[in-house]
C-alpha cells in the first residue's frame, strides 16, 4: 500500500521519473496492475485535480502530473492489456472542419490522457465524416469537438447529426471560446465543456454513461 | 527598468522651496502652542508671541533638512521589520480614521463598533501586500477621549503589523506610547524598533494647532516616526493653482520638519499629505480626482527631492459604495502614487472621501496593490537570450506549459491574484454562482477573517496592553472596556 501511495504523491508532485521507477518497482513486486493504475496513478490525478479545481494548483502542474501519468502507464499498458482491465474509455478530439485552432483542444488532450482516456487527436480542420470514422473503428466513447471561431461552430451540428445518422454511441462534447450550453443543446450534443478541466469532467460522466 | 512617473522639472521644484522658504520666513506659521513658540524662538526664529506667530529662518530650515533621515525602519509586535522608507520603495497602509463603516452585510453605512474594529485587523493580518495597519476607523463605542488609544490598542492586541495611527488630544500621546511599550519592553528598544507612525496635520492656511504641533514634539522625543499631513485645499484654503497648492503644502511640511527637529535632531519623518482640489459644485474634498492625485505625487517629488522618505492619502474614492467608480479611483491613485515611487501609499479601503471603511474595499485594493507591486517590478530579461532553444522547444512541444522555463518563471513574471478578481470564462463564471464583485469580496472578508490566528505577541504584554487600556478608560469614566467579540 505504501508503494501505491509513494506513487500517488510522486505524481502529485508531477515527478515523471520517479512515477516511472516506482510502477517498475510493483510490478516487479507483482502488485496486480489494476491496483497500481486505479489506486496509484488515478488516485494521485484525482487529488490533482481537486487541487486545480479548488486553484491551489494551476494548469503546468496539471500537466506535469499528467506527464508522470503518463510515463506510468507506459509500463503499465502491457499488463492492464494482457489483463483485460479497461481502460476509462477512447476519446476522438478534433478542431473542426474549417477551423485551425487548436490550443484549447490541446489541452483537453494532454488532460484527458492524464485522466487515464485513450485520446485519438484528429488534429484541426477535420471534416465530419473523419470524427465518424475515427470514432467508428476505434470504439470511441466521446467525441470531442472544438471551435474557436463563431464561422465554424455550425459544423459542429453537422457532425452531431452524421453520429445519430450513422447509429454511433459515441456521445458528442462540445467546447471552445463562442460555444455554450444553450449552444450545445441546440445542436442536440450530448454535452459542453467550459474549460478544460470542466470538459475532462463531462467525458467522464458520459464515458460512464451519464 | 523601474517604470517611473515625474510630474515636476527640478528647476520647478526649487523654485517652488525657494517660495515655501520666503513664506515661512516672512509671513511666518500661525503656531497655538506656546511651547512650541519658545522652541523655535530659542533657536533663532522671531516670535510675534502675541499673533501666535513664528517667522522661520532659513537656517533653521537647512538645519532641519540636514539631520531629519533619509529614510527609516519599521517593525511589527515581534520586532521583525516590516518597511523600509527609502528611496523609491513603496508600502501600502489602509485609509485611517474614518468615522464610519460600510456594513458588507447590510450594505449600510454606519459607526464602527469594536467588533468591527477586530473584525478589520483580522481581515488586514491576511493581506499580504498591506504591510502596515492604520487605525482605520474610530470606534464610537468607548468614550471619545479614548477613541485614538483604544484603536491602537486593538491593533496592538490583535494584530502583529505595525500601525500608521494619530493621537486626537495632546493628553493621549502618553497612553499610546505607554501601549507600545507594553510590547517593546522600554523607551530604547521602542526608539530602535518603531512600531508606530503618527499622523500629524498642519491646518491650512500655515497653521499648526495646540494639538499637533504638541504631536509632533512628543513624537520626535519619543523618536516616534511622524508623518506630516498638510492638508491645503486648491481655490479654497490654497491657491487654485497646483503649483500654487504645492506651495503651500511645502510651507506647512518645512515648519513641521523644523519642529520636530529642533525637538529631537534625526527624528524620522515622512514627507506626506493630503491635498485635495476643492469642488466648487458639491462643496467637497474629493480625493478621488485627479488633480488630487497629481498634487499627492508632485508633493512626493517635492519630499524626494529634499531626501525625505515621503507619504500621501491617495489609494480612496469618493464613491459611497464598493461600484466602479471606487474601483476606477482607488486603482489610478495607487498606479501613480506607486509610479512616482511614493514610500507610504495611504488609503486602500477608503470610501466616502477619507470617512468612510469597507472591509470589502478593502480586500479589492489589495489586489490593486499586488498588481501595482508588479507594475513596479518592471520587465526584466529572465533567460530570455538567446530566445532560439526555446522558441524551438515551442515548435517541438507546440506548448510551452511545463517547460523548464515556464516553470522558473511562472511566479515572478505572472501575477496571479485572489479570488476577488475574476478572470473565469462566462460560463464558469456561472456555474461558480454568478458572483459580483461585491459577493467575492465579502466571501473573501470572511475568509480572511476565518484564517485568522492570533497575534503571537506574549500573553504578558496582551495582558499588560489591556491593563494599561483599561486604567486610562478608567480615567475618563469608562469602568470596563468593551466585550471583544
Amino acid at each position: 500500500m505504501d508503494l501505491l501511495k509513494s506513487i500517488a504523491e510522486s505524481l502529485e508532485h508531477g515527478d515523471d521519473e520517479r512515477v516511472h521507477a516506482l510502477v517498475t518497482e510493483a510490478v516487479a513486486a507483482g502488485l496486480p496492475a489494476g491496483d497500481v493504475l486505479n489506486q496509484g496513478l488515478i488516485a494521485g490525478m484525482g487529488v490533482v485535480g481537486e487541487q486545480f479545481r479548488l486553484r491551489e494548483i494551476f494548469l503546468p502542474d496539471v500537466l506535469l502530473a499528467a506527464r508522470a501519468m503518463y510515463a506510468g502507464l507506459d509500463v503499465l499498458k502491457p499488463l492492464l492489456a494482457r489483463d483485460g482491465v479497461p481502460t476509462a474509455g477512447t476519446v476522438v478530439i478534433g478542431s473542426v472542419q474549417g477551423d485551425l485552432h487548436d490550443i484549447g483542444k490541446n489541452l483537453v488532450g494532454i488532460m484527458l490522457k492524464g485522466a487515464g482516456f485513450e485520446v485519438v487527436d484528429l488534429g484541426n480542420d477535420v471534416a465530419p465524416e473523419r470524427f465518424v470514422d475515427a470514432a467508428a473503428r476505434s470504439g470511441a466513447a466521446v467525441i470531442g469537438l472544438s471551435a474557436l471561431l463563431t464561422t465554424t461552430m455550425s459544423v459542429m451540428k453537422d457532425v452531431v447529426d452524421l453520429v445519430k445518422a450513422r447509429g454511433l454511441k459515441a456521445r458528442v462534447i462540445v467546447g471552445g471560446a463562442p460555444v455554450s450550453e444553450a449552444f450545445a443543446k441546440d445542436i442536440g450534443a450530448d454535452a459542453y465543456g467550459f474549460d478544460a478541466a470542466n470538459a475532462v469532467d463531462r467525458v467522464k460522466a458520459l464515458a460512464a454513461g451519464a | 527598468m523601474r517604470p517611473t512617473l515625474r510630474l515636476l522639472e527640478d528647476s520647478l521644484i526649487e523654485r517652488i522651496l525657494d517660495e515655501a522658504r520666503t513664506i515661512v520666513g516672512t509671513l511666518g506659521v500661525e503656531i497655538h502652542n506656546p511651547g512650541v513658540l519658545a522652541l523655535l524662538g530659542d533657536h533663532g526664529a522671531r516670535i510675534d508671541a502675541a499673533g501666535s506667530r513664528a517667522f522661520i529662518p532659513g537656517a533653521l530650515i537647512d538645519r532641519a533638512l540636514e539631520s531629519a533621515p533619509s529614510g527609516f525602519h519599521l517593525y511589527d509586535v515581534l520586532g521583525q521589520e516590516t518597511h523600509h522608507f527609502c528611496g523609491d520603495r513603496v508600502h501600502f497602509t489602509p485609509g485611517s480614521a474614518a468615522i464610519t463603516v460600510l456594513d458588507g452585510d447590510t450594505g449600510e453605512i454606519r459607526k464602527p463598533h469594536t467588533a468591527d474594529y477586530i473584525k478589520y485587523v483580522k481581515v488586514v493580518s491576511g493581506l499580504r501586500h498591506i504591510e502596515a495597519q492604520s487605525t482605520a476607523f474610530i470606534p464610537a463605542d468607548v468614550p471619545s477621549r479614548v477613541s485614538d488609544s483604544y484603536r491602537l490598542y486593538l491593533s496592538l492586541l490583535y494584530g502583529e503589523k505595525p500601525v500608521v495611527t494619530g493621537a486626537f488630544t495632546i493628553e493621549a500621546f502618553a497612553i499610546m506610547r505607554d501601549l507600545q511599550l507594553a510590547v517593546r519592553g522600554s523607551e530604547t528598544a521602542l526608539a530602535e524598533k518603531p512600531l508606530t507612525i503618527f499622523s500629524c496635520c498642519p491646518t491650512s492656511p500655515i497653521k499648526w494647532s495646540d494639538v499637533t504641533s504638541q504631536n509632533v514634539v512628543d513624537c520626535a522625543r519619543a523618536s516616534i516616526p511622524v508623518e506630516f499631513i498638510s492638508m491645503p485645499l486648491t481655490g479654497f484654503m490654497a491657491p487654485v493653482t497646483l503649483v500654487g497648492s504645492i506651495i503651500e503644502h511645502a510651507a506647512e511640511t518645512l515648519s513641521g520638519l523644523v519642529i520636530s527637529q529642533l525637538a529631537n535632531p534625526g527624528a524620522p519623518v515622512l514627507w506626506g499629505g493630503s491635498p485635495a482640489i476643492f469642488d466648487v459644485r458639491y462643496e467637497t474634498t474629493p480625493m478621488g480626482a485627479v488633480e488630487t492625485m497629481m498634487l499627492d505625487c508632485a508633493n512626493s517629488e517635492v519630499g524626494k527631492f529634499l531626501g525625505l522618505p515621503t507619504q500621501g492619502y491617495i489609494q480612496m474614492s469618493d464613491a459611497k459604495q464598493l461600484d466602479a467608480q471606487a474601483g476606477l479611483e482607488s486603482t489610478m491613485g495607487a498606479t501613480l502614487a506607486a509610479l512616482s515611487g511614493i514610500n507610504s501609499v495611504s488609503g486602500p479601503g477608503m470610501l466616502d472621501f477619507e470617512s468612510c471603511q469597507s472591509l470589502e474595499k478593502l480586500v479589492v485594493d489589495h489586489e490593486v496593490c499586488a498588481m501595482t507591486q508588479r507594475l513596479l517590478a518592471g520587465i526584466e530579461p529572465r533567460d530570455d537570450f538567446p530566445s532560439l532553444p526555446l522558441f524551438e522547444e515551442l515548435l517541438r512541444e507546440k506548448h510551452l506549459l511545463i517547460a523548464k522555463h515556464t516553470r522558473k518563471h511562472l511566479k515572478a513574471e505572472i501575477l496571479v491574484p485572489g479570488p476577488v478578481i475574476d478572470r473565469a470564462n462566462h460560463a464558469r463564471w456561472v456555474e461558480e454562482g454568478s458572483l459580483t464583485l461585491g459577493a467575492r469580496a465579502r466571501a473573501e472578508v470572511a475568509r480572511l477573517v476565518a484564517a485568522y490566528t492570533p497575534s503571537r505577541l506574549a500573553d504578558e504584554a496582551k495582558a499588560e496592553l489591556t491593563r494599561r487600556m483599561a486604567a486610562e478608560a478608567k480615567r475618563y469614566g469608562m469602568d470596563r472596556l468593551p466585550a471583544q467579540t
